[in-house]
């Protein structure tokens, strides 16, 4: 049995600050519990302030838990300071030394480590081979572009070779291009290495397009964890929903369950949904969600809910269509042009119906 | 057809003071070539001999070596102290860091003279004599608040992931200090040792009172003003000083800002 890269047992961190004469505790990370699988692209994923970058640094050691237990590689770590864990941080602001050329930089840790100087070089030039700067090592930090710099963080972490690597935002300076680029590139550099990477972003697409496994993150707590597909068809409660990808947000109440679907009154409408986990009771009010891609419109009289078409937003690709049902709720439909529809279908005003499979119809618990 | 431009009242009032601050300074120049014992217009002659009679001074040699020992030790001392509390009161949330900066910062409102005999009583309890040691001491004390305000202004301005940064590459606390903190922050420590040079070079009060035989050169240059003679010796001798004090300080503050002009390029 091999230990997971990281664990994470019942750790909890309270920031405590002092304004004036009033004190305050925040929980940053409250009762956390998680395993990071090794070799795996892991991704913490929330909002500002939701404490993926608190979980980080407590991974890092430059925070330490108010309660429970980092483990590292089957290690626990509360006694273990940063400079002696088996982990390399790359900075959201790169942090690299500015009195030092790139190839100093990235042979730091190898120097703190008494690397002899021969095999030093030969690992500093594979490693800025591995990010493309093998010709920069004698540029100094402010002579790089910022995707450059990104870069030698990249190969100054790496050529330690650690057991797992932690990526705080690292992407966030780039211009979308450039971070799109580099999405692919972190992604095929750490199935290249192998290590385990720990990566804290509050972008949903690029935690999507590059995660093994993602945990989305509220208030210090895991909302939910799984691989991108998971997350994406199956989200468990509304946050989740919301946060990754677009979603409708639909209420209603439960009329009858039947094998693991349950049939919704929506305003005197009936439809299916999936999901809820054999927790329903009739009568129950809830709220289910469904992807505007899963949306299907057509005209009027068709089977399905009615609807009126209250506007229509071309996005080259896609178009949106906002429809507002017979009951009241407004939902948002995407049709991918030129598959059998073309943009402007439907007019703003039009009566159409709108239908979905049960399946991608989910019923969120909270 | 040109119009009469009349300066600015601004401008006035910039010559007046540069007027004010420099023309002294000129005059004291001008008269250390002047081939005479009197310091009055209109001037006699173009003379080397005041400077001449300068390098002819032994008594005058041992004050400016005094003078540099001091200098050196004292600035030394105060910029590693000054340094470690620039580090103290910006890296660390210390209780008490408020009256922690009063404290240090104290030195730099007290009166010389009230420190200079403050100094002295204390000196004399504990034993210690009066000497170039006791005054590099004093100049210690006055020099620490400027060292500490120097570097903790670079300090500032500094990322402090890049400590961060050091540790988790494997740096202990000490190894980050030593390979990025202060190789980052050199040119501050030496903008700073270079102020705490010149504050002991030319300080008079404090030096008066503590010295005792190891006269240093303000404390000689004053003893020598008892000799009519010697003053345009004196007068040559505070020309030399005047210009190395300038060049000094020109070189410190340069230090300074182009240590701020490489961190906001990186």
């Amino acid at each position: 049995m091999t230990e997971p890269a990281v664990e994470i047992r019942n750790v909890t961190k309270l920031f405590s600050s002092k304004r004036g004469k009033r004190s305050e505790e925040v929980y940053a990370v409250r009762e956390m519990n998680l395993s990071i699988p090794r070799g795996k692209f892991f991704t913490l994923l929330g909002p500002s302030g939701c404490g993926k970058t608190t979980t980080l640094r407590l991974i890092a050691g430059f925070e330490s838990p108010t309660n429970g237990e980092v483990f590292i590689q089957g290690m626990p770590m509360s006694k273990v300071p940063p400079n002696q864990r088996p982990v390399n941080t790359v900075f959201q602001n790169y942090a690299l030394f500015p009195h030092m050329n790139v190839a100093r930089n990235v042979a730091f840790g190898l120097e703190i480590k008494r690397v002899p100087k021969a095999e030093r070089e030969r690992l500093v030039g594979e490693a800025l081979e591995l990010v493309k700067l093998a010709d920069m090592g004698d540029r100094k930090p402010s002579q790089l572009s910022g995707g450059q710099q990104q870069r030698v963080a990249l190969a100054r972490a790496l050529v330690n070779r650690p057991a797992v690597l932690l990526l705080d935002e690292p992407l966030g300076a780039l211009d979308l291009k450039l971070r799109k680029a580099m999405q692919i590139e972190l992604k095929h550099i750490q199935e290249q290495v192998g290590i385990t990477f720990v990566y804290v972003t509050h972008d949903q697409e690029e935690a999507l397009t590059m995660s093994d496994l993602i945990a989305v993150m509220k208030d210090g707590l895991i909302q939910q964890l799984g691989d991108p597909v998971t997350l994406y068809k199956t989200p468990t409660n509304k946050f989740v929903a919301d946060f990754i990808g677009e979603s409708n947000f639909i209420k209603g109440t439960v009329d009858s369950v039947r094998g693991g679907k349950a049939r919704i009154m929506v305003g005197g409408e009936q439809v299916e949904a999936g999901g809820g986990e054999g927790s329903l009771k009739t009568g129950q009010a809830i709220t289910f969600t469904i992807r505007p891609e899963k949306i299907n419109i057509s005209r009027a009289g068709s089977g399905g809910t009615s609807g009126t078409v209250q506007e229509r937003v071309y996005i080259g690709t896609d178009t949106r269509y906002l429809v507002t049902l017979i009951s009241g709720e407004t939902v948002i439909v995407r049709v991918q042009n030129g598959c059998g529809s073309e943009a402007g279908e439907f007019a703003k005003g039009e009566q159409v119906t709108v239908r979905w499979s049960p399946e991608d119809a989910r019923i969120l618990t909270d | 057809m040109s119009k009469l431009k009349w300066p600015s009242p601004g401008s006035i009032y910039f010559l007046a003071v540069c007027a004010l601050l420099y023309l002294p300074i000129f005059l004291l120049i001008i008269f250390s070539f002047n081939n005479a014992t009197a310091l009055v217009f209109p001037l006699k002659g173009f003379t080397l001999q005041w400077y001449g009679k300068l390098f002819e001074n032994r008594e005058l040699f041992k004050a400016v070596g005094n003078s540099l020992m001091i200098g050196v030790g004292s600035s030394i001392a105060a910029t590693m102290l000054g340094t470690m509390g620039a580090i103290a009161i910006v890296r660390f949330r210390l209780p008490g860091r408020g009256a922690f900066l009063a404290v240090a910062a104290l030195p730099l409102v007290i009166p010389y003279v009230i420190l200079g005999v403050s100094l002295l009583i204390l000196f004399n309890e504990v034993g210690i004599p009066l000497s170039a040691f006791a005054a590099g001491l004093a100049h210690v004390i006055i020099s620490i608040p400027y060292a500490m305000l120097i570097v903790a202004s670079r300090l500032v301005g500094f990322p402090d992931n890049l400590e961060e940064a050091a540790m988790d590459l494997g740096a202990s606390y000490w190894e980050a200090l030593l390979r990025v903190t202060i190789p980052i922050c050199s040119p501050a420590l030496l903008a700073a040792f270079l102020l705490c040079f010149t504050m002991s070079f030319d300080e008079y009060a404090i030096a008066s009172f503590l010295v005792g035989t190891d006269a240093t050169l303000p404390v000689y240059l004053y003893s020598q003003l008892r000799f009519p003679t010697r003053l345009p010796m004196v007068v040559a001798l505070a020309a030399i000083l005047m210009t190395i004090t300038m060049v000094v300080m020109l070189l410190s503050e340069w230090l300074r800002r182009a240590g701020q002009i490489s961190e906001r390029k990186a």
